[in-house]
C-alpha cells in the first residue's frame, strides 16, 4: 500500500495538469528505508513528449547525488499519461528499475478528474496497490 | 590507482550489496570487462547483445554522460569515478 499526504498527492496531480498534454514526471523522496514519501521533487521531462518521458541525464546524476547525500530513497517515481489510462505501459515496465519504489501513474485524459494509481514493478511484474491519502500534517 | 565504480540499487545483487566497487581498465569497455570477471553477469546488464551500451542505463565517467564522450570507447583514467544509474523513463507509447 502507498500512504501519502494530501499535499504531496495534490502536488503530483497539479504537476501533471500543468505539463499536459506532455507527460510530467518526478519523484517523492523519503528517508532511506522508511517508505515515507515526504519530499516532492518535480523533474523536467527531457523528451517533452505527450507519449514519452525521460529524466535529463545530468539532472538524473544530480538527483541521485542529492539522495545519497541526504540518505534518502526515491520512495515514489511518478509520471502522467495524458491520453490513456493510469496503468504502466510496456515501456514503463521495461524501464522500471527501482524495485523498492511505488510507481505512481496519473492520467490527465479527463479534464475534470484525475486517475491516481500506484504500482510495484519488480522484474517485469506489475502489482497494483491501494493508495491512502491522509490529511497533510 | 584503481577506478571507483558506483553501482545502483538494482545491480547490487551482483556486488553482494556493495554500493561502490573498484575496477581497472583504460576505457569504459575495459572497465566493464574487468567488472564482469569479479561480478559475473554485470556486463550483460550494461551491454546489449549487439555490443552497445544498454539504453536502460546511464553511465557517467567523472560526471560526464558517456553518450557524449564516445560511449564504450570513453577513456577512463586512474582515479576516475564511473557512476552507473538506471534511466528513469517510460511513457504511454510502446517503445520497449
Amino acid at each position: 500500500m502507498l500512504r501519502l499526504d494530501s499535499e504531496i498527492h495534490d502536488a503530483i496531480v497539479a504537476h501533471a495538469r500543468r505539463d499536459h498534454p506532455d507527460e510530467a514526471c518526478g519523484i517523492v523522496a523519503g528517508p532511506a528505508g522508511s517508505d515515507r514519501p515526504l519530499r516532492f521533487v518535480p523533474m523536467l521531462n527531457a523528451a517533452r513528449s505527450p507519449t514519452f518521458y525521460e529524466f535529463d541525464s545530468a539532472d538524473l546524476l544530480a538527483l541521485y547525488r542529492e539522495l545519497e547525500a541526504n540518505e534518502e530513497d526515491p520512495v515514489i517515481v511518478y509520471h502522467s499519461h495524458t491520453a490513456t489510462e493510469a496503468y504502466p505501459s510496456r515501456t514503463d515496465i521495461a524501464y522500471a528499475s527501482e524495485p523498492g519504489a511505488h510507481y505512481v501513474l496519473v492520467s490527465t485524459r479527463d479534464p475534470d478528474s484525475a486517475e491516481f494509481r500506484s504500482f510495484r514493478i519488480v522484474d517485469g511484474a506489475v502489482t497494483e496497490e491501494p493508495v491512502e491519502v491522509v490529511p497533510a500534517p | 590507482m584503481a577506478i571507483e565504480v558506483k553501482i545502483p540499487t538494482i545491480l547490487r545483487t551482483y556486488t553482494k550489496g556493495e554500493k561502490a566497487v573498484s575496477a581497472t581498465g583504460g576505457s569504459l569497455a575495459a572497465v566493464i570487462d574487468d567488472l564482469d570477471t569479479n561480478y559475473a553477469g554485470l556486463k550483460g546488464r550494461l551491454i546489449t547483445e549487439d555490443g552497445s551500451l544498454h539504453r536502460f542505463v546511464n553511465v557517467y565517467v567523472d560526471d560526464e554522460d558517456v553518450r557524449f564522450t564516445g560511449s564504450l570507447d570513453t577513456p577512463v583514467a586512474d582515479g576516475a569515478t564511473v557512476t552507473i544509474l538506471p534511466a528513469v523513463a517510460g511513457g504511454s507509447r510502446d517503445r520497449a
